[in-house]
């Protein structure tokens, strides 16, 4: 029996075997697609995952290049840290995100926005200017590479989580909904069927008894019709008879 | 989703030791507004409660894009670290003068264990 699986709870009609059958299709056109933007999704994972170790190797090697640059600054001009700390006002170096779409997956990237600012003009007027703005620009460099690797990481959590929202789909439709319909149609299939072979016994059944009733009624009227011929018979034996041998007491002369 | 408003997002945040963050600065991500600052620097006497503060008050900014944290100080809120799964702002682990990253040991860094993780290492 098919009631083995779990099934949905629905009355067995051929309505419901049409439709049960149509989702079943719907079902497996969703699971092809759902893998094929698994798929797409995970090449796009791969790509970025390789980035981001590269972009992590080469920030290592900036930052180092940055920190030594100021310390050049700190030599040339002392510690400007508080100076700095205390001389920022609005942000000159800010980013922008842009989005991208990979098979329906918003992914942001981050651009660099910067404003050519003037901020800590005056830092190192003394001496050391020149290394100031040095380690300026190496740092600006730096936080490039930064941004950039901000990107690639924020894409990289959101792929992640959308590849496993979808495998997690996948794996729902391939595991419980296409084996529940599939036990739903065995359902209603087996239904049916049981249901035809009792209609074709009970069809039978009522032939057989109509078949009986004829021949019972057939022989019935055989027996009456020799009956009947021997009544004639005896009938035509006996005569035309009398009719006024038999005194009819309504009949009044 | 995680993805809504991130066009609002624009500011860089930074928690840093010193040098970190004035080298940082002097790129000009510096943004003060109201008396609130968008870095937090540390040194040795700052308590790790006090970086986790600066963790949350950043993460949950609705105007900073990125979050830089130095790798050093990153380990020590660890668990905050890791717990943290948003994509907005991107939290970053960069190496420190003190504390160079280089190839020695990035496995210690989250997001780069994941990486690893994934590829099967």
């Amino acid at each position: 029996m098919s009631g083995t699986g779990a099934r949905e709870n629905i009355f067995p009609t051929r309505m419901a075997l049409t439709n049960t059958k149509l989702r079943l299709k719907g079902a497996q056109t969703g699971h092809s697609l759902l893998a094929k933007k698994r798929d797409a999704l995970t090449t796009r994972f791969r790509a970025i995952l390789r980035k981001v170790d590269e972009a992590k190797r080469k920030m290592g090697r900036v930052m180092q290049l940055a920190s030594i640059s100021l310390a050049e600054v700190t030599y040339a001009t002392g510690d400007i840290s508080y100076l700095v700390q205390e001389q920022a006002k609005s942000a000159s170096f800010k980013v922008k995100a842009k989005q991208e779409n990979v098979s329906g997956v918003v992914l942001p990237a981050f651009e660099v926005d910067r404003v050519p600012g003037s901020d800590f003009n005056l830092t190192g007027l003394g001496r050391g200017g020149q290394q100031v703005l040095r380690s300026k620009e190496v740092y600006a460099k730096a936080v490039e590479t930064l941004v950039e690797l901000a990107s690639l990481q924020t894409a990289f959590t959101i792929l992640d989580e959308v590849i496993r929202a979808t495998n997690r789909r996948v794996n729902a439709i391939e595991h419980v909904v296409i084996p529940r319909l599939e036990n739903t149609i065995k359902y209603i299939t087996s239904e049916l069927d049981e249901m035809d072979r009792e209609e074709f016994f009970r069809l039978k059944k009522v032939q057989g008894k109509k078949k009986r009733d004829a021949d019972a009624a057939e022989a019935a009227r055989r027996a009456a019709a020799e009956a009947d011929s021997d009544v004639e018979n005896i009938e035509i034996g006996g005569g035309g008879g009398d009719l006024l041998d038999s005194k009819d007491e309504d009949v009044i002369f | 989703m995680a993805t809504t408003s991130f066009k609002d997002r624009n500011l860089l945040a930074v928690i840093g030791d010193e040098d970190t963050v004035t080298g940082l600065l002097l790129a000009g991500i510096g943004h003060v507004d109201k008396q609130k600052r968008n870095f937090l620097v540390v040194d040795s006497k700052v308590q790790a409660s006090t970086i986790e503060d600066a963790f949350e008050e950043y993460t949950q900014r609705k105007d900073i894009a990125i979050l830089l944290i130095n790798q050093h100080l990153a380990e020590k809120i660890r668990p905050a670290m890791d717990n943290y799964q948003q994509a907005f702002p991107a939290v970053l682990e960069i190496p420190s003068k003190d504390h160079p990253y280089g190839d020695a040991n990035p496995s210690k860094d989250s997001v780069l264990k994941r990486v690893q993780k994934l590829f099967g290492d």
